[in-house]
């Protein structure tokens, strides 16, 4: 689905990222890994539109990607993902109000309403259905990024990109965002592309594990050589896994599985 | 117990306020009390109760001359024109300082200019101004406006433009276009900056009501006490001077009040 060959990207003399090409096949959850440094962030915020490759070409379903971040591909950041001065509920219906009204970015009477349902429905997802009118700023972090992946999903992105996400959080809670972030993966049938520090997070969650790192290094002159992919590991057994206890109608612990 | 872990109660603080306060006016009636008994005529400390005569006939008391309340026309002349230099640029830097901060190719074109504008010192354009507009009300609220305008669109900018670029990206994989992104992201983080900002610029605000005031004016609260000085007259100076603190310290106070009631998200912890 998502498709990108021969890319690179640097900044004036720094290669950052060089020949990578990959295909992101739907419905697939891709951790990507590698030590600080290697472009695992600027992958994903090329993915994003963020960033422009300064050479290869990435294209979503076969069309070229758009030269800027669109409502196609949604976000999750380790910080700063939700808007401080809206409240939970608020930051919900952000996205439909972008979409619905061009001009006052507010919705009104029952359009309001229906959308209040829409997000009220996610937020329950995300296990927020008690928390609409809170601020951000009165929630734990844990909850915030649960709000953050609210946010995003509302949206229906064709690829959810996930930088860092649990990465601020306690370990008992990133347990518990784990298993939501697979239940709705599963559920919602997403395409994620996640950028960790974490290995196990990576196998534990991931259908396909990306390890960027440089092929090549010049003591000399480091910055000459960018990082490429140099293990692309697919996680058969637990795709098989997966849609096996899909077929029975089971669900299976996904952490324990690797 | 160290003096950075004591945390002081309202009361205590009320009182612990109050001592410097007191102390102040205690030195004033000593020093004021000793002069007039060495001289009783002695206009430069002034007792309590020759200010209070002073101030009951501009007060209470319509001016022989023009038949007005000399003080609540000074207080009204001043506020408006306060208020209007305020609201104006209030106003403009909120729309400026918007696209400023958050419109890289505005911020390109009209940054330099407004840092160009910051830098001339106001007082410095005030003869242009009354050429320009006259020495009616115009010149006096145009002086205020140059004077703290500059200041708050930058800061205003500023703010926007350092909102974490996650938030823009965030808005934009939302489907945010520039305007709704100004509507929806920037402006309702703007608000409370800018009434920060205006706070902040009160006190160079009277500072150019006064000055604008002292230089050409017929009526308003620099321009009374400019006028008695001529006489010496401290039991009208001081008052009007107290006079003033306690406007000042009431708008603050105000717009304070307006700023957590509004935008009470700004002021929870972890802001």
């Amino acid at each position: 689905m998502l498709s990108l060959s021969n890319v690179w990207v640097e900044y004036g003399e720094k290669v950052v990222l060089e020949r990578i090409s990959l295909d992101i096949a739907e419905g697939s959850f891709v951790s990507i890994i590698g030590p600080s440094g290697a472009g695992k962030s600027s992958l994903l915020r090329v993915i994003l539109g963020q960033d422009q490759p300064s050479r290869g070409t990435i294209t979503l379903d076969g069309e070229p990607l758009p030269k800027e971040c669109g409502p196609d591909r949604g976000v999750v950041f380790q910080r700063y993902s939700v808007f401080p001065h809206l409240t939970v509920l608020g930051n919900t219906l952000l996205g439909l109000e972008f979409a619905q009204a061009p001009f006052a970015a507010r919705l009104f009477g029952g359009a309001r309403k229906a959308a209040i349902a829409q997000a009220g429905e996610m937020l329950a997802e995300v296990g927020l259905a008690d928390s609409m009118n809170l601020y951000p700023s009165e929630m734990s972090g844990g909850m915030q990024q649960r709000l953050a992946i609210a946010q995003a999903l509302i949206k229906r992105p064709r690829i959810l990109l996930l930088d860092e996400p649990f990465g601020a959080l306690d370990p008992g809670i990133r347990t518990d965002m784990h298993a939501l972030i697979t239940r709705l993966w599963r559920e919602f049938g997403l395409t994620i592309v996640m950028v960790t520090h974490d290995i196990k997070e990576a196998f534990g969650l991931g259908t396909r594990v990306l390890t960027l790192d440089k092929r090549r290094h010049d003591p000399h002159a480091p910055h000459r050589y960018g990082a490429g992919v140099i293990y692309d590991i697919a996680l058969t057994r637990k795709v098989q896994a997966e849609a096996e206890a899909q077929v029975v109608g089971i669900t299976i612990d996904t952490f324990g599985n690797n | 117990m160290r003096w950075v872990n004591r945390s002081i109660g309202r009361g205590n603080a009320l009182l612990l306020g109050a001592i410097p306060l007191g102390v102040l006016a205690l030195t004033y009636l000593f020093a004021a009390a000793s002069r007039h008994a060495a001289n009783p005529s002695d206009k430069i400390l002034p007792l309590p109760g020759a200010m209070a005569e002073a101030m009951a006939a501009l007060v209470f008391e319509a001016d022989p001359l023009s038949g007005q309340f000399l003080f609540w026309a000074d207080t009204l002349a001043s506020l408006s024109r306060l208020g209007m230099g305020l609201g104006i640029a209030t106003f403009s830097a909120l729309l400026v300082g918007l696209v400023l901060g958050a419109l890289p190719p505005v911020r390109a074109t009209f940054g330099p200019t407004v840092t160009a504008i910051a830098v001339i010192p106001p007082i410095a354009l005030l003869p242009i101004l009354f050429i320009t507009f006259g020495l009616g009300e115009t010149a006096k609220v145009a002086l205020i406006v140059v004077g703290i305008a500059p200041f708050m669109i930058r800061d205003v900018a500023g703010h926007i433009a350092a909102l974490p670029r996650e938030q823009v990206v965030k808005a934009l994989t939302l489907g945010a276009s520039s305007w709704q992104l100004l509507l929806r992201v920037a402006l309702p983080q703007a608000m409370p900056r800018l009434i920060q900002a205006l706070r902040l610029s009160l006190g160079p605000a009277w500072v150019f009501l006064i000055s604008a005031e002292a230089i050409a004016a017929d009526v308003g609260l620099g321009y009374r006490i400019f006028l008695v000085r001529r006489y010496l007259a401290m039991d009208v100076i001081l008052p009007y001077v107290a006079w003033i603190a306690l406007l000042a310290v009431a708008i603050d106070f105000l717009l304070n009040r307006t700023s957590r009631a509004a935008f009470g998200w700004a002021h929870k912890a972890g802001h």
